[in-house]
This record gives structure tokens, C-alpha cells and sequence, in this order.
């Protein structure tokens, strides 16, 4: 083990109109060969800024205004743009959050790992293609061959990572700096990737700063850890000693708001079934005009049922079929085949102005808090207006919405504002809000926390919990995230390629797995192995 | 109010906004400063500009007065681009937002209509229009109205695309409201910024379509406009080149205000190019 990168007393100015003048604010850091430092924080904690600022790949109004950053003692601030040119790629490798946009649509993934080559060395066309074959072996794509010559839209979100992490480690640089490399990932390619990582870590003896937001990563995969907070480093050690003894309040609360794998203890429901789902279909696309088009088949014979005072956890990766059900049951896509009943009241078969009636008895709560609400109406207006369409007068709506904006923990004078001018957690609570505001029996929640950070995400899972016990609301709760689902869901259902694979009590389905999909799905969960440790002060949470 | 602040914050943009109050303070001075019939006689036709202290812009060809004719004119330039754009980008919304927000066969066929109108050249169809119609001020008017709404249609349905299955128009259905609710309340107002800005490039289409007409005669001669004096010196282009040079420069910068507003509106409802 010996020093590869310091940074020392590293601090970043934002341009004026930011909401805080430092996005780092003396900084330390060292990373040695052969370790994976984890950098956690959430969102907007610098935590992507310190790994841009070693790349030097600061957005142009952004600045370094202290501090020194040392690979093998050369001060990278110092270097010429041309020299820093040299470092990128041969002594710093980068692999980004969304492999997607990070590889160029219109070049074969040979073309585009051969380029690092191209640029670094004098080697031949030929050695350049064996090298290239040789580091895809490597980073385990299946076939490698054909992998080269294929376009990114060809290949899966995995291998697609796989081929950066390719380009990132072809000139075995000392250090590489992973960015958020799995969170745009199911969890069980997830699994394989971060044991990619590792391995070839371990092989080549580098050095890995990995930035993530989520906890169960950071088990599974460091081996030192530094916590950021609001551009600060609040505390760093062993992984081992700040995973399970943090010290500093904020560490303590950010742990003791992930979610524990086993399910929560709580006495099940038994009430009447209310809504029953049987064989429901829903197919993408048509048939082309001499029957060659392509067909998706989204959801294929789905059944379920959902019991008064429930919660009906929906689990599964992308592509599964989850969202276009629930979209199904809420109407807003239409089913092709199946029956959908709420209380013996075939939803399939009403008209559009019987449905329009109906719908207030099942609500949804979306996942983007941003694209969720119409950006160009005030808050008061977004939650009234299911009442107002129902024939409620506007000032007694309004009256409505800002006892709902208590209801759900918020300022009931906020009404008169606008979306941007909320938090996204403040913005699911709105969302919430609007869906209660018809008092509806059934809720449907779309992934409502997988974009909060994870002290937000506990707040937001909190707040529904009380809501469901209060109101007494059955809930349909659809997430990626098994440790999620485990909080909230009494009984789960699997999904794999629109279809149901395992259904049954949640702390059955977690601790005893039947169906070989629900077993990896449950291997995959990072961190699974770590448990939490009971924090003795409640987490702190940010006021609202 | 921060788009406002982005708006004058470009010079271009304020420099197009200054030249189209210029233009609009004309128009409104018209009848103040030159209360007689500008198509009526008011002295020796063809002279020069500065020659005679009563025509400082000259006479033309028929001895009417250059300067009232483009102090009126610069009301009917207005009038036309206004009117013409109006009718244009409330077509084209109403055909864009029908045909993205329905999609299937409502979307196929008002499509293939708007291709029928894109692929014919929109002058050719003009001159059309006015064949058919006759060159009165409001058919013409009427006429560039029609022919410039594909373009506004083709725009707000791409945005109604991408905006119809966005989570709040989902939460909008789930909640109760109707399609025209939908359409007006929840994406239309979302869908708008790029219209009007493309409402610009309209406006001076269509101002520089009736100039073209009336270079060729065929717009409504009973009406004081900018292209119909160009039209007129036409035939003594190489002599009194100033009879079409004073309206064309009007035309010139009245277009190039228009322009300047719409990129300034551009830049300033876009405020994600607001970073550099």
C-alpha cells in the first residue's frame, strides 16, 4: 500500500447565484494503491464535485480556490491544460453514473475502448484490436468478439458499463474514480458489477475513490470510508468502524435511515379483499402492416389481490411490467385483456365518464417529485382540482388543500406557491397530498422514494405509514427496492418480464425465497449481509 | 419576472425590442403627423428625397408622398404580421395540440393534411389563394394566415409528445379532468414557450409574403403598404432607386426587430442556456 492521490485542504467556489459559496470546503482526502475508498454523502454534498476536481473537469464557473490535490506528489492544479491532458485516461481512469450518454451513440464500443490507445500510444491497428478484445475479456461481456463491432444501443445497461469501465482501466492508471457506477443499474447487475470492480481492483492493485449515495454499496464494496456532508468531510475511518459505530450525528442519521432488509414487525391485516386483479394483459406495439412489427408484451396475466387496510408491495427490476400495471389498474393505459375489480365493480368495463366518477377511490403518488407536478401552476391549485372538478367551489377546495398541506407535514400557507420552490421530498408530500385530497380507498405509490435521498425517503415512507393507519387506505406500493419493500409491504409480488414469479407474505418471500429469480433478486441486495446498527439518538432530519 | 431580466440582459434582444417600438410609434403617429389620404396627390412625382422641404423622404412615381406612405404603411405591416400570425399559430396549436395529444388515426390524417400544405411552396399557395380568393386586404391577410400554420402545428404537437405522458398530466387525468382541460390547462401552458417564440419567425414571414405580393402587384393596391410602394418603383429602379430603397429598409428592419425579439424571448424563456 502506498500513497497514490492526496488532496489537501481542497476547496471549490461556486459562481455567486449558487445557494452556498464553497461546494467543497477543505477538503481532505488520501487514497493509497490497492484500497476502495467510499465517498458518501446525498444528493448536492459535493460528493461528484471532488471527483470532477481531481479529472479538472469543473463546469467553467466553477473553481478550485484552495488546496492542493497530489498524484504521486505532482500537483494537478498546477499542470498545464496539455499535460493534464496526459493524466486523464493513462493515470486516472473515470467510470460515470449513466453509461448511456457517456459513450458516443454513433461508434462501435471496439472503436471507442480503442481510442484510448489511439491517443496514448504509438501501438498498430492490429495490437490496438488485441488489446481491446483482451480488456473486454477482462471486464467478463459475454461474447467479445461481437461486442467490439456492436453500437451501444446494442448492448444491456450492464455491459454497457462494462465496456467503460474497459475504456476506464486500458492503460492501467493507478487510480480510478467511479461516480455513482451502479445507481442507474438493477440491482442484480448491480451485484455483478460492483464484484467487477473489486476484482479487477484487487488484480491490478488500484487505487478506487468510489462516490455513491447508498449505504449498502458502500458495505459491500469499501474499505475506508469518508461521509460528506454540505461540501465537508464530516468523517472518514475503517469501513468496518464507521459502518457499524459511526460517530458523528449526521453519519448516525444518514445510517439509521436505511432501511433494514427484514420486514417490520406488525400484526397482518385481514380484511375483505377489495380489489381483485385476474389475468390481466397489456401489449405494446402492433402488429407492422404484413405482421413482422414488434410486439412487447408488458404484462402478461397478471393476478392479484389487494385486502382493505393492506399494503401490496410490488417488487421487481426494470422492464418487469410494474409500472405499466399499475398504470393499468389506475386507468390511465388502457388493458387488453383481464378484469380488474374493485369491491365486485368491473373497472374494464365503465365508460370514460363512469370512470371519471369512480376514480376518486384510487389514487396515485408518482416518482419523479419533479415531472409529477405541472410546473406552471401554484401548489394550492395542483391539490384543489380533482375537487374542483367534482363541483366543489375553488375557496372551499383551496380550505380543503391547506388542511391537507398540514395533514402531510407542511406549511398549510404554502399553497400560493409554485413546484420549484419545493424540495423533492416536500414535493412527494404534495404529490401525497393531491391523492388524498379525493379521499380515496386505494393507493397506488409508483417508486414514490427511489428519487429522495435516504434520510428524505425515511421522513416520506414515515409519513405514508401514519397516512395508511389514519385514513385507512389499502396501498399498492411498487419499488426496485427490497429493503424498501420490507418496511412497507405486508404481503409481495414478484415480477419478472410482465409476469408474476413469486407472490406471498413479504417476511416469508425475503427470508425463504422459492423462485431462482426472487433469490437473486434477494442475493443482489447490497449490503444485505451488514445490518444497521440501532443508533441510540433518533436520526436528525433537516427541518422542512 | 427572472425571464424578464434575462430578456435585458442581450443587447440584440433590446436592440430589436427599441427598433419594434420605433416601428409601433410610427404606426401610432400616422395619422398625427401626416392627417391627409397618404395615397392621395401631393405634388410633383419622382422627387428626391431633401430635394423639397414639404417631402423629405421625396415623392413617387405618382407623385404621392414617400414618408406618409411609410409612416401608414408601418400600421399596416404591423397589422398584417399580427393578424396573419394569429391566425397561423391558433391553427397550428389547435391542429398540433389535437393531433399529439390524441395520436392514432386523428394524428395520421391531420398530419398527412399538414404535409399536403408543407410540400406545396407556401408563396406558390399564396398566389393561389389570391387567384382564387382576390387580393382585398383581408383575404391576403387571411390567405398568409393559412398558409404559415404548419410549421406552429408540426411544433406544438412535438411538444405535446413529449409532454402528454409526463407524471403530472397523468395525476391531472387521475384527478378527473377532461380532455380540453388537459389539453388548455395542464399541457398546453407547458407546451407554449418555443410557439411563441416561433411566432416571431411567422410574423416576419408574413410581413415579408404581403411585400413580396405587392412587389408583383398582386396585393390590395388601396391600401398604403410598404411592398406596394416598393411595387411601385419597381419600374424606375435604376433611376429613382430610392422610391423602392425607403420602404425596403423599413421592411429590413422591421424583419430584423421581429427576429431579434423572438431569439431574445428565446434565450430568456430558456433559462438553461442561461448557465454560460
Amino acid at each position: 500500500m502506498s500513497l497514490r492521490l492526496a488532496i489537501d485542504g481542497l476547496s471549490v467556489a461556486l459562481p455567486k447565484s449558487a445557494d452556498r459559496p464553497l461546494a467543497l470546503d477543505s477538503v481532505s482526502l488520501t487514497l493509497s494503491s490497492n484500497e476502495i475508498l467510499c465517498l458518501v454523502g446525498e444528493s448536492g454534498s459535493g460528493k461528484s464535485t471532488a471527483g470532477r476536481a481531481v479529472m479538472r473537469l469543473l463546469p467553467p464557473s466553477v473553481r478550485i480556490a484552495a488546496g492542493k490535490i497530489l498524484l504521486d506528489g505532482q500537483n494537478l492544479p498546477d499542470l498545464p491544460e496539455a499535460e493534464m491532458r496526459t493524466v486523464r485516461g493513462a493515470r486516472i481512469g473515470m467510470i460515470f453514473q449513466e453509461p448511456m450518454t457517456a459513450l458516443n451513440p454513433l461508434r462501435t464500443i471496439g472503436d471507442q475502448v480503442g481510442e484510448v490507445f489511439r491517443v496514448h500510444t504509438t501501438l498498430t491497428r492490429a495490437e490496438i484490436a488485441e488489446r481491446v478484445q483482451t480488456l473486454l475479456t477482462e471486464v467478463l461481456i459475454p461474447d467479445p468478439v461481437a461486442a467490439a463491432k456492436a453500437y451501444p444501443h446494442e448492448l444491456s445497461g450492464g455491459q454497457r458499463q462494462r465496456a467503460m469501465i474497459a475504456m476506464a482501466l486500458a492503460l492501467e492508471p493507478a487510480v480510478l474514480i467511479a461516480d455513482e457506477p451502479t445507481t442507474a443499474l438493477d440491482v442484480t447487475t448491480q451485484a455483478q458489477i460492483l464484484k467487477l470492480i473489486r476484482d479487477l481492483q484487487r488484480r491490478h492493485g488500484t487505487a478506487v475513490l468510489f462516490i455513491t449515495h447508498d449505504f449498502g454499496v458502500v458495505a459491500e464494496i469499501a474499505d475506508r470510508v469518508a461521509v460528506m456532508q454540505a461540501g465537508r468531510i464530516v468523517e472518514q475511518g475503517p469501513a468496518e468502524e464507521v459502518l457499524n459505530r459511526p460517530q458523528h450525528p449526521y453519519t448516525r442519521s444518514l445510517i439509521a435511515a436505511v432501511p433494514p432488509l427484514a420486514p417490520a414487525d406488525r400484526p397482518r391485516p385481514d380484511g375483505a379483499v377489495q380489489l381483485t386483479v385476474q389475468d390481466l394483459v397489456k401489449t405494446y406495439g402492433r402488429k407492422g402492416f404484413f405482421g413482422t412489427g414488434r410486439v412487447t408484451h408488458a404484462v402478461r396475466g397478471v393476478s392479484l389481490e389487494l385486502r382493505r387496510g393492506a399494503t401490496l408491495g410490488i417488487v421487481g427490476e426494470s422492464g418487469s411490467g410494474k409500472s405499466t400495471l399499475a398504470r393499468c389498474l389506475a386507468r390511465l393505459i388502457p388493458a387488453d385483456g383481464g378484469s380488474l375489480r374493485l369491491d365486485g365493480l368491473d373497472l374494464r368495463t365503465l365508460s370514460g365518464r363512469e370512470w371519471r366518477r369512480e376514480s376518486r377511490r384510487m389514487q396515485m403518488v408518482f416518482q419523479d417529485p419533479f415531472g409529477s407536478l405541472n410546473p406552471r401552476r401554484r401548489v394550492g391549485d395542483l391539490v384543489a382540482q380533482g375537487l374542483t372538478v367534482r363541483g366543489l367551489s375553488r375557496s372551499a377546495a383551496l380550505e380543503k388543500a391547506r388542511e391537507l398541506f398540514g395533514l402531510v407535514g407542511l406549511d398549510p400557507q404554502a399553497i400560493t406557491r409554485f413546484p420549484h420552490e419545493f424540495s423533492g421530498g416536500q414535493r412527494q408530500r404534495i404529490g401525497l397530498a393531491r391523492a388524498l385530497a379525493l379521499e380515496p380507498e386505494i393507493l397506488i405509490a409508483d417508486e414514490p422514494v427511489s428519487a429522495l435521498d435516504v434520510s428524505v425517503q425515511a421522513q416520506v415512507l414515515d409519513l405514508l405509514e401514519s397516512l395508511r393507519q389514519r385514513l385507512h387506505l389499502s396501498v399498492l406500493f411498487i419499488t426496485h427496492d427490497l429493503r424498501v419493500a420490507a418496511q412497507v409491504a405486508d404481503d409481495l409480488i414478484v415480477m419478472k418480464s410482465g409476469e408474476v414469479v413469486e407472490t406471498g407474505p413479504a417476511a416469508q418471500i425475503l427470508a425463504d425465497p422459492q423462485h431462482p429469480y426472487t433469490q437473486a433478486l434477494v442475493a443482489a441486495v447490497p449490503g444485505r449481509h451488514w445490518m444497521p446498527p440501532a443508533v441510540a439518538t433518533p436520526p436528525e432530519y433537516a427541518p422542512l | 419576472m427572472a425571464a424578464l431580466k434575462r430578456y435585458f440582459r442581450s443587447p440584440a434582444a433590446v436592440l430589436g425590442l427599441t427598433l419594434l417600438v420605433a416601428v409601433v410609434a410610427l404606426a401610432l403617429s400616422a395619422d398625427l403627423l401626416f392627417p391627409r389620404n397618404p395615397l392621395g396627390l401631393a405634388g410633383r412625382p419622382l422627387q428626391w428625397p431633401l430635394d423639397n422641404p414639404r417631402f423629405w423622404l421625396g415623392t413617387d412615381t405618382a407623385g404621392r408622398d414617400i414618408a406618409a406612405q411609410i409612416f401608414h404603411g408601418a400600421r399596416m405591416s404591423l397589422l398584417i404580421g399580427v393578424v396573419a400570425t394569429s391566425i397561423a399559430i391558433v391553427l397550428g396549436i389547435l391542429v398540433g395540440a389535437v393531433s399529439g395529444y390524441y395520436g392514432g388515426v386523428v394524428d395520421e390524417v391531420l398530419m398527412r393534411v399538414t404535409d399536403a400544405f408543407q410540400t406545396l411552396p407556401n408563396f406558390l399557395l399564396l398566389l393561389l389563394l389570391i387567384a382564387v380568393f382576390g387580393s382585398r386586404i383581408e383575404t391576403v391577410v387571411i390567405a398568409i394566415g393559412v398558409v404559415s400554420w404548419p410549421a406552429p402545428a408540426r411544433l406544438t404537437r412535438a411538444e405535446f409528445l413529449s409532454l402528454r405522458n409526463r407524471e403530472f398530466v397523468e395525476a391531472g387525468r387521475l384527478s378527473g379532468l377532461g380532455d380540453l382541460r388537459l389539453i388548455f390547462g395542464e399541457i398546453l401552458p407547458n407546451a407554449l414557450p418555443p410557439v411563441i417564440v416561433y411566432a416571431s419567425v411567422v410574423m416576419a414571414t408574413s410581413i415579408l409574403l404581403e411585400s413580396a405580393l405587392a412587389f408583383l402587384n398582386l396585393s390590395d393596391p388601396n391600401v398604403p403598404s410598404w411592398g406596394n410602394l416598393v411595387g411601385q418603383g419597381r419600374s424606375v429602379l435604376r433611376t429613382e432607386w430610392y422610391v423602392c430603397a425607403v420602404p425596403g429598409l423599413a421592411i429590413l428592419l422591421t424583419v430584423l426587430a421581429v427576429s431579434l425579439v423572438g431569439q431574445g424571448l428565446n434565450d430568456a424563456l430558456n433559462p438553461r442556456l442561461d448557465e454560460q
